[in-house]
């Protein structure tokens, strides 16, 4: 037993020499500290970096309330049976031992800027040089008449990965033969873009195998939506008058009734068996905390570093920014965040910071083996992340090509998440 | 089916002299097809060639010359394979040395088990046997050396650019969110330990919209002549 002990002490200390080696810069200095808020596609790809390319000469800290992280992406693939619900979930186990993460799990519940300190719901304090902000999105409260958070049990979003995905599955399955499902869709800017009219195919491939009289009918405030002609193309081909799109100027939602199972839309009574409110968003509770959002209730930032336009200590990711052209997605973040890790490695340990580009590819899953994509380059102006680029799939195209879009969204799906948790 | 292209090749050669002339500077490289019969006997297990061939457990490789990757109606080729063809991948001369030297560095989740041939000699002599088996014109061995590359040449001097390793190496992290940064193909191709020439010229393909990937011609759009050689320089290097 003590020579047990013994050995893993000289183990430890070996270890510890090594890594001094490997960074002789710091030997014997206190390391610069980067605090990273959440560990999504933002977060945990910032954090991973930073780790990775300063080769252990910036301490990294990533506060992430869960264990285990559901992947928004791909979450609608659950919801039509393409995956099952482990498959969308990550664990930060490695992002400590192959990276030396300090990975946190715990609520951050402020921030003190003047400080520079983030506070910990658990009670301690987390001291940066360097913040990183990655929040994802809250919901706008009263943007639905009659919804708030206490709603979201019997009217689940499902927008934010994880129980809210398995019971909005759930009450889709255990809907009436020829019941009605409704969505109350978002409206602009809200994370995802094409997810909500994804999950609307893969609710249809669900009910057209199980409950084929079934109807869907989509409430949305706005009048086109991503990749409106491809989705509507496949609507048309695989559920005929299955799904019903109502959206511009009619479809005004007037009010939700949770506890009845009834919409009010355009002055009449809608009854749901299954109802997916999405509502209005707005960036995560901690960027508005910390002061970072704007009146509209996202986070401004400086195109080139991903700076907040409020504090040049702190930065900001993915879906709680105001950015310019580029929209809310995992693949956005995990761009953003590259940018960030080199902005903050070069300030930290005086590293090389290369112009920032960005990209984002979305695909969507209309039915089997029929996947489609969007996608954009993007460049840093003074102003905003401006497009430079890009290209979207096309109506009519041929199974084939739809089938090699599908299995490479699943190749992309593998690509980031191992660029997110390692 | 040789004898049966004699004729054709008779018109042919007279035709490409021109060709002759300007594929001199490779003449060596071509092999010899009677020492390629030999080498072929590792490859004959899996595959057939030439009269009545049909396909085993590989395909057959009559006409293998400017068919595309997975090219054949009624065989089950790998989706890795299926998707390169789709990518553009096209059997000319110097992707299937790229190939035979190793299988996996061109199509990474190939099902063929077939290590490859690392002596350059065999490899030549094979793909001159391999060549008496396609009648396309430019694939006879007294005309261009076969293959006009699928791609289209990369100017000398682009191909000459020293990568910034570095440089690449921050450029990757754009290309990581989809390919596996350890050369593994999950769906999407992998990328790592190409030559650099062969990178360099796959990425000007798409720059050039010669391939035809959406994504991937945005990706390679942007991207410099210095960018896209810092690029194959890092990759190349990842093994």
């Amino acid at each position: 037993m003590d020579r047990n002990i013994s050995r893993r002490g000289f183990m430890g200390a070996a270890a510890g020499v090594t890594a001094a080696l490997s960074a002789p810069a710091v030997l014997g200095a206190v390391r610069p500290k980067a605090v990273v808020i959440g560990g999504g596609a933002g977060g945990a790809t910032a954090a991973r970096y930073i780790a990775k390319d300063s080769k252990g000469a910036v301490d990294v800290t990533l506060i992430e309330p869960t264990r285990s992280y559901y992947t928004c992406f791909f979450s609608n693939l659950y919801i039509g049976g393409f995956r099952d619900f482990a498959s969308i979930g990550h664990s930060y186990g490695k992002l400590a031992s192959d990276f030396g993460v300090n990975v946190v799990h715990d609520w951050a519940i402020g921030v003190d800027r003047d400080a520079k300190s983030v506070t910990l719901a658990g009670g301690g304090a987390m001291p940066y040089d360097a913040l990183i902000v990655s929040p994802g999105i809250d919901f706008v409260e009263d943007s639905v008449a009659g919804w708030d958070l206490s709603a979201q049990n019997k009217m689940p979003h499902a927008y934010k990965a994880g129980s809210q995905t398995q019971l909005l599955k759930a009450q889709i399955d255990a809907m009436p033969q020829g019941g009605t499902y409704v969505m109350v869709a978002p409206p602009n800017p809200y994370r995802c873009p094409p997810g909500p009219y994804e999950r609307v195919s893969m609710v249809a491939h669900v009910l057209n195998e199980n409950n084929p009289t079934a109807k869907i009918m989509i409430f949305d405030p706005k009048e086109k939506f991503s990749k409106m002609a491809l989705f509507q193309e496949g609507w048309e081909t695989y559920y005929s008058g299955m799904i019903e799109w109502v959206g511009g100027e009619f479809g005004k939602i007037e009010e939700v009734r949770p506890d009845a199972m009834e919409v009010v839309v355009d002055g009449e009574v809608v009854k749901a068996d299954a109802c997916n409110v999405i509502p209005a968003m707005k960036a995560g509770k901690i960027a508005e905390m910390a002061g970072l959002t704007n009146e509209k209730g996202w986070a401004p930032i400086v195109p080139a570093s991903m700076q907040s336009q409020m504090d040049e200590n702190i930065y900001v990711l993915g879906d709680a920014t105001q950015n310019g052209d580029m929209p809310k997605s995992g693949f956005s973040a995990n761009s953003q965040a590259k940018v960030a890790a080199m902005a903050v490695r070069g300030a930290l340990t005086g590293s090389t910071v290369f112009p920032a580009k960005f990209s984002n590819t979305c695909w969507s899953l209309i039915e089997t083996d029929d996947g489609v994509k969007v996608g954009a380059s993007y460049e840093a102006t003074d102003e905003k992340i401006a497009k430079v680029d890009g290209f979207i799939s096309q109506t009519g195209e041929d199974a084939a090509l739809r089938k090699q879009t599908y299995e490479e969204s699943v190749g992309w799906y593998a690509g980031i998440t191992s660029d997110m948790f390692g | 089916m040789k004898r049966l292209l004699d004729p054709i090749r008779a018109i042919i050669s007279g035709l490409f002299l021109v060709c002759m002339a300007s594929a001199a500077a490779k003449a060596e490289d071509i092999g010899d097809p009677e020492s390629g019969a030999q080498v072929w006997k590792k490859c004959a297990s899996c595959h057939m060639i030439g009269q009545g061939a049909r396909n085993k457990l590989g395909p057959h490789l009559n006409e293998v010359f400017g068919r595309r990757a997975a090219g054949l109606d009624g065989f089950n080729y790998s989706k890795a394979l299926r998707r390169a063809g789709a990518d553009g991948v096209v059997w000319s001369r110097d992707k299937l040395e790229v190939f035979l030297e190793n299988p996996k560095s061109l199509v990474s989740s190939t099902r063929m088990k077939f290590r490859g041939l690392r002596d350059k000699k065999e490899r030549a002599d094979l793909i001159a046997f391999l060549r008496e088996y396609s009648s396309s014109p430019r694939d006879i061995p007294e005309s261009a050396p076969t293959a006009a590359p699928t791609d289209p040449d990369v100017d000398p001097e682009i191909l000459a650019i020293e990568g910034d390793t570095a440089y690449g190496e921050y450029l990757s992290s754009e290309c990581v969110t989809c390919h596996q940064a350890d050369g593994d193909d999950k769906g999407i191709p992998s990328i790592t330990g190409w030559p650099q020439a062969d990178f360099v010229t796959a990425m000007h393909a798409y720059k050039n919209q010669a391939r035809p990937h959406p994504v991937m011609r945005m990706m390679a759009g942007r991207l410099s002549n210095e960018e896209i050689a810092s690029l194959a320089a890092f990759f190349g290097g990842v093994k």
